[in-house]
């Protein structure tokens, strides 16, 4: 699957699922910029529910905070069980693979929402 | 467990009054089996629970009397009187002092001290300083020094539960194929501790207790030395662990695939088919 549909498609739909992660963050309310490689996504949650994942290039782009890295480096983060350095999103930034900008409060307040969100994918291939 | 049959387990814990550092120190410890004296550390911001795997099975408490306290400020051991006026910061001293204090109140034969974490760091105090009062020192997760990674702030702020953050911030260091049960015990005693008592045990990981440049100086001669490490650790990575058994002559190194930071408590079986050939070695000897 590719990574666009696999951010806009896929993700939003599993990770609404899981009641009880949603139910948890129901105070939370922001906008988180994805970057994957050249592009873009901007997840828009709301009461812990992603109302919208839209892909860019945005004309005006606003959010929060922001994690970026390369594509491979979310391919392998996504595997189904990712390799050591691969495998957690504090891993990637120790090893200098993603960065982490913006407004860290809503990511740092909810940090195992936003860890399982992201993680959300390993269990299908992304090519 | 058939209907009926109730589960005690071995373990029997108790209190302690110490004086460390001119006040008095309400200690919690717990131990189970009989033998060589096993005294064992856990992990900053955690608490003793996290040896609950080794302390059940009978192939280490057959020859091994394990013991294991919880840290002032952690688990079941209070702060101590007027810590309400003071910012909680562990110190390399304080540390040294308390495994020396607790040794001697229970009347440890030099016992073997095995210590994860900031327990892998204090080992390599001890290996330098008081290597003949212990039998052998195991460190897990075990390096000289570790770089800060994030902005340690956010373990202990007023709009940010410290519990939560303190769980979420360690979770990556579980081993991704670590059972879920034992993952989410350890996470839960991150959970469960002190605001500000993690941050406050990090001074001594990432400023105070820095070893590098000293740990050249230690002989395994007057005390062995094993290290074993979880490969999924990026706090303590294995290339750290290597960096520092390469700068110790005759410490023994062992990588532990699969694992992270916690083995002990992340995986007990898995960790103990890593352990089991080293107190083996111990009770051998």
């Amino acid at each position: 699957m590719k990574h666009q549909a696999l951010i806009t498609q896929f993700l939003p739909g599993q990770f609404n699922n899981q009641a009880r992660l949603v139910e948890h963050a129901r105070h939370l309310n922001t906008r988180m910029l994805l970057q994957v490689g050249d592009d873009q996504y901007r997840m828009h949650i709301r009461a812990g529910r992603i109302e919208s994942a839209t892909p860019g290039p945005f004309v005006m782009n606003d959010w929060d905070f922001s994690l970026c890295a390369e594509a491979d480096v979310w391919s392998t983060f996504w595997l189904a069980v990712p390799p050591p350095g691969f495998h957690d999103l504090f891993a990637l930034l120790k090893f200098r693979r993603m960065t982490l900008q913006g407004n860290l409060h809503p990511f740092m307040s909810n940090l195992l929402y936003f860890k399982s969100l992201l993680a959300t994918p390993r269990h299908i291939e992304v090519s | 467990m058939n209907p009926g049959q109730t589960a005690f387990e071995p373990i029997h814990g108790r209190y302690v009054q110490l004086e460390l550092s001119g006040k008095t120190h309400r200690i919690y410890f717990e131990e189970a089996g009989e033998g060589i004296p096993l005294l064992c550390l856990h992990t900053a911001g955690s608490d003793s629970r996290q040896y609950r795997g080794l302390m059940n099975d009978t192939r280490v408490t057959d020859r091994f009397r394990v013991i294991c306290f919880d840290m002032p400020w952690h688990g079941k051991s209070s702060p101590p009187p007027g810590w309400q006026d003071e910012t909680y910061r562990l110190s390399s001293s304080d540390y040294v002092t308390m495994i020396l204090a607790m040794a001697d109140v229970l009347a440890l034969d030099r016992p073997v001290v095995m210590g994860c974490s900031i327990g892998g760091r204090i080992v390599l105090h001890l290996a330098l300083d008081h290597a003949s009062r212990f039998r052998a020192l195991i460190g897990l997760q075990s390096g000289a020094h570790v770089d800060p990674y994030y902005d340690l702030d956010w373990l202990y702020r007023p709009d940010v539960h410290g519990g939560e953050v303190c769980a979420a911030v360690v979770s990556g260091l579980v081993g991704p194929q670590s059972p879920d049960a034992d993952r989410w015990e350890t996470l839960w005693h991150y959970m469960q501790g002190g605001p500000g008592v993690f941050k406050g045990d990090l001074h001594f990981y990432t400023a105070d207790g820095d070893m590098r440049g000293k740990v050249a100086a230690i002989s395994t001669q007057a005390c062995p030395l094993w290290l074993l490490t979880g490969e999924y650790d990026y706090s303590c990575t294995p290339e750290d662990t290597q960096k520092l058994a390469d700068s110790i002559p005759g410490a023994c190194y062992t990588l532990m695939p699969g694992l992270g930071h916690f083995p002990m408590s992340e995986d007990p079986a898995r960790f103990l088919t890593y352990l089991m050939p080293i107190l083996d070695t111990i009770a051998d000897t």
